[in-house]
Formats: C-alpha cells, structure tokens, sequence
C-alpha cells in the first residue's frame, strides 16, 4: 500500500457532553477511493467534519502529507488542498451556479479545461449556469456541490455520502464523475452507504463502530467476505 | 456602458427600472423642478440616507451581520468635519481633511470593535455595537469643550457652498452656493452608491453573500469568515462616515440629536426593511419612500383633514399631530406585503 496522503493518530472528538470519536485511527493512501463505513451515528461525518476543523480534536493528530493540521483555521486546512462535500451539499442557494463554482476555485480564476470536464461529468450544470442553485433539483445541488470540490485541483477529496436520496440514473452520473477523478490520481476519502457504489469505486476501506475504527484493509476483500461484512456492520453487501 | 456603471447589477425589473430614473431624474434636477429651501433640504437628505442605508445593507443585506452602530460612524464622519472645520477654520482642506479623519477614525473602530466580536455569535456583536454606539453617544454629549456637548457645533465651511456665493439664475432658480453645495452631496453621494454596488457586485461581494448564507460552508472551502466580516464592517463604518461628513458639510452643523440618536438607526432599519435587504437599490427606495414620509406625511395629511372637515371621525383621525401612528401603520403595512421588501417583490414579480 502507498504512503498514506492522510493519517490520524489517536484522533478524540467531543461535540457537547457527548464523546463521538474515541481514539480514532486512520490512514488515507494517496491515490484511489477510501470507503468509510459503518451503521448509522458511529462517527463518519463527525470524522470528515473533524478532519477538515468544524470539530476540533480534543486529543490525537492529525497529519496531510506530513503536515500537523492540528492548529490549523478549516479556512486554512481547505487552503492546502482539502476538497469537502458535506452531507447537506453546502451550496450557496441565493448565488448562481457560475457564482458557487467561482467561490470554489478560491485560490484564482476557473481553469476553462476543467470546467469542460466538469461539465461533461455533469451536463445540467451547464445548462443551469446562470442559473441559482436554490433552484436546482436535489441531484443537481449535489451534482454542484461535488463539482465545487472538483473546481480546483485537491489534495484530497472529503465526500459525505454523495448518493444520499438521489434516483439511480443520478448515482450512476455521480459514480461515474467520482470514477473519473480517481482516475486522474486523486485522493478521496468517501462516506457512502449505497454499498453497489461503495464497491464500485472504493480501492480501500475502512469501517467504523463506536467512534473507532475497528477494521482497514481493501475494498475487494470486504466485499467478498459476507460473514466479515455481518460481523463488522451487521449486514451483508450482497443483500443490500 | 449602463452595465459597466452598474456594476452587472440591472434592476430585473421595468417598474423597478423606472422609479430608479424617476428617483435619479427627480434628485439629479431638484432644484429647478421642486425650487424651494424645504425640497431642496428633503432632496439632499435622499441622497445622504441613500448612501448610509446602502452602507447598512452591506452588513445587514449582504454580510449578514446586525450592527447597532451605525449611526456612530455617521457621526463620526460628521464631527470629524466639524471639528476639523472649527480648529483649522473654513475651507475645502478642512472639509477633506474631516472627511478623511473621519472615515479613517470610524474603520479603526470598526475593525477593533470586529476583531473583539465577530468571533463571536452574531447576537454578541450587535450587543457589544449598541453598547459602544450607548458610550460615544454618552461621550459626545459629556466632552461638551471639544463637541458642544448637546448642543452640538456650528462652523463655517466653504464661502462658495454657502447662499452668499451667487453666480446668477437660471430657469427662475438662483444659482448660488447653495445650490453647488448640492451637488457636491448629489455627487458625492451618486459616486458613494456606485463604489458600494461594485463592491457587493465583486467576487469580495459575492464571499461576503456565502458568508451570510452559511458561514461554516465559506469557511470550508477556504475563506477567513472572520477576515472578510471585519474587511466588511470597516469598509461600511467608513462609507457611514463619509456619508455623515457630507450630511455635516450641508447642514453647518453637528449635535448628537442629528448624528449620533438611536432613533436614526431605527430609521435606518426601517428604511433598509422596506426597500429591501440584500439589493442595494432597497436603499434607494426604502430611504426616498422613508424621508419624504417623514418630510411631508404631516403636510399631506393636514390637507386630507381639511378636505375631510365635514366628515366625523376622519378629520381627527388624519390630524397632522398623528403623522407618526400612520408612518407606523404604513411600516407594517409594508412588511405585510412586501416581506422581502419592495425591490425583492418587484424583482419577484418580473
């Protein structure tokens, strides 16, 4: 496995009086899709929010190529190169498409060669572009939100459940768009619980229970391995 | 051209379009359509509390944050012409150099008064605004050998802004310094409103609107909320101050009832409600609708009540003496119909 673009060691996390993360171990390889999984409230969104500072650790590090992000402003750690898509997309309604896509690029103007292949990824969002994204069907704020992370070359991608409530032929155009940045080399670290799309795209995963991980490896040895799937999150990928 | 003065930013609405020319023609030629000290006094008025509303907006409207004050760094602006004027005597160096003290003094304080509390949850930074704006209030009125205290300060300015200075007459209207005085703050203020329209319609605007919609979001793909909240809020305090420099070169006189009273910032409030928040051309309509009301609502229903003299009840109900029960009525009037104010129900209805 390659050296890891991501790691945290040790990682708390308190939100309020609870204790969502309990020493949180994980590592993210540069290059492929890391699945994060688990059932429902065991940490995944606290873990992506966490990384990119809307939490802030209570204990542990957490390193990007090397680099302590523990002191670091969230407005600093998406500086050097973290692309996040939180679960409720985190467009802005009231701007245009063009306008969201702007913002995104926050470090200069949008490269017209990747705003061709965002836009072959995500065809509506051409036709939508003057358009604002208040008005955008569900699948087309997501289409959006994970076009703004695509806006400029990352890093590492932070992607919290891009499938959630969309219809099929929308998940397909989403795996597709996330395949296609993988295959740029990108480094994305994926919350999904559509398991048929975790499998598809996922290289490595990692799952999580009680704030912890309890087991890492490759994608295809948990997807073949029912029984460790049962174990691990209580249901099997093949069923569903 | 039109498109490059306004920044991008059309009025996406014919009715809009036309009370904008209407508003601007009706300014632009104020004094020789409506001759008269009193039109003119309300047509300069206009044009001061287009620029300090639109100001207003760009926090309220635009960044999302509640600033109680704004009527300080007004009054800022205007004392810092008076004062200027009083110690370095009449003069356009005195006018500048108040106007630019003035300005400079209001960002500093905006930007300490940010630093300290845009951090912080928005209900504390409108709190921590209403208690300076209390303590300078207080402060204005207690330093009476440097302010005049209550009484405020008379100065002169400029022989050729003043009625002394005339130069002839022109389509029966005297053409005096008065009148340049007037254009000088229609000008001035036209330029003001301008910039602040560039301003919301650049990418620094278009930061500052993600910020106000979800702070967090803006945060996460790299914009320092707190940076471009305090950048907004000096940039106000400083268009609030010039504004207020200009209010205090045509009135030749400042006091804390005409700068610095919370009933200006209600006014405020209220003016940038009813235009409108977050358009900017709110302010224009919000604070034309808003001082005319105030100017001759009283006039308007004097005559109403003469009219209605034979009638019972109604004469008594439309007394002058209750200008004030009406403009409220006609304030939640306003609310009730155009909750997005009227330019975002114009805008609304194209």
């Amino acid at each position: 496995m390659s050296e890891p673009i991501l790691t945290l060691e040790g990682v708390y996390t308190d939100i309020a009086q609870y204790h969502i993360l309990h020493d949180l171990d994980l590592a993210v390889p540069r290059g492929g899709v890391t699945m994060l999984l688990g059932r429902n409230g065991v940490g995944k969104t606290t873990t992506l929010r966490t990384i990119m500072g809307l939490w802030r650790t209570k204990r542990g590090t957490i390193t990007l190529d090397g680099r302590d992000l523990g002191a670091m402003a969230t407005a600093e750690r998406a500086r050097l190169g973290i692309g996040y898509v939180p679960e409720d997309m985190g467009i802005f309604s009231d701007l245009t498409v063009a306008e969201n896509m702007t913002l995104a690029a926050a470090s200069g103007p949008l490269d017209a060669a990747r705003l061709e292949w965002i836009f072959a990824a995500f065809p509506p969002l051409r036709t939508f572009w003057r358009s604002e994204a208040g008005n955008l069907s569900g699948g087309q704020k997501q289409m959006l939100a994970i076009a703004r992370a695509m806006a400029e070359e990352r890093r590492l991608y932070l992607i919290d459940e891009p499938t959630k409530g969309l219809a099929p032929a929308i998940i397909s155009t989403m795996a597709g768009a996330l395949r296609d940045l993988k295959s740029r080399g990108a480094s994305i670290l994926l919350v999904e619980q559509n398991f048929a799309v975790a499998k598809a795209l996922g290289d490595s995963a990692a799952v999580m229970d009680d704030g912890r991980v309890i087991w890492a490896g490759a994608m295809a040895e948990l997807a073949g391995d029912a029984a460790l799937q049962e174990r691990l999150m209580g249901l099997s990928m093949e069923t569903a | 051209m039109i498109d490059t003065i306004l920044s991008g930013d059309r009025p996406r609405s014919m009715t809009l379009a036309a009370l904008l020319l209407i508003i601007l023609v009706g300014l632009a030629l104020a004094p020789f359509l409506f001759p008269g000290v009193r039109s003119l006094e309300t047509a300069a008025r206009i044009c001061i509390f287009i620029v300090l509303v639109a100001s207003y907006d760009l926090l309220l409207g635009y960044t999302g944050i509640v600033s109680f004050a704004h009527t300080m760094f007004f009054g800022l602006g205007a004392y810092g012409v008076a004062l200027t004027s009083v110690h370095m005597g009449r003069g356009f160096d005195a006018l500048a150099v108040g106007t630019v003290a003035g300005a400079l003094a209001a960002a500093v304080l905006a930007f300490v008064i940010g630093l300290l509390s845009l951090r912080v949850r928005a209900i504390f930074f409108a709190m921590i605004t209403l208690a300076v704006a209390s303590a300078v209030a207080v402060l204005v009125s207690q330093l009476s050998q440097i302010t005049g205290g209550e009484d405020g300060l008379n100065y002169l300015i400029p022989r050729e802004l003043t009625p002394a200075f005339r130069f002839g007459e022109a389509f029966g209207v005297k053409l005096n310094g008065r009148l340049l005085a007037y254009y000088l703050v229609f000008g001035a203020c036209l330029l003001l409103f301008l910039l602040l329209l560039r301003v919301v319609n650049s990418p620094f605007g278009r930061v500052l609107e993600a910020i106000r919609e979800n702070d967090f979001r803006a945060e996460a793909i790299g914009y320092r909320v707190v940076a471009y909240r305090t950048l907004a809020t000096c940039l106000s305090a400083a268009v609030a101050a010039v504004a207020g420099s200009i209010f205090a070169i045509w009135l030749r006189y400042v006091g804390p009832d005409t700068t610095l009273s919370f009933s200006i910032m209600l006014d405020i409030l209220l003016m940038v409600v009813i235009g409108g928040m977050g358009t900017m051309y709110g302010a224009v309509i919000g604070a034309t609708l808003f001082v005319l009301a105030q100017n001759y609502l009283q006039t308007l229903m004097g005559s109403a009540s003469d009219a209605t003299s034979a009638l019972p009840l109604i004469p008594d109900l439309l007394s002058p003496d209750r200008w004030m029960l009406w403009l409220g009525v006609l304030f939640v009037l306003s609310v009730y119909f155009f909750p997005t104010g009227i330019v975002g129900r114009l805008r609304g209805a194209r």
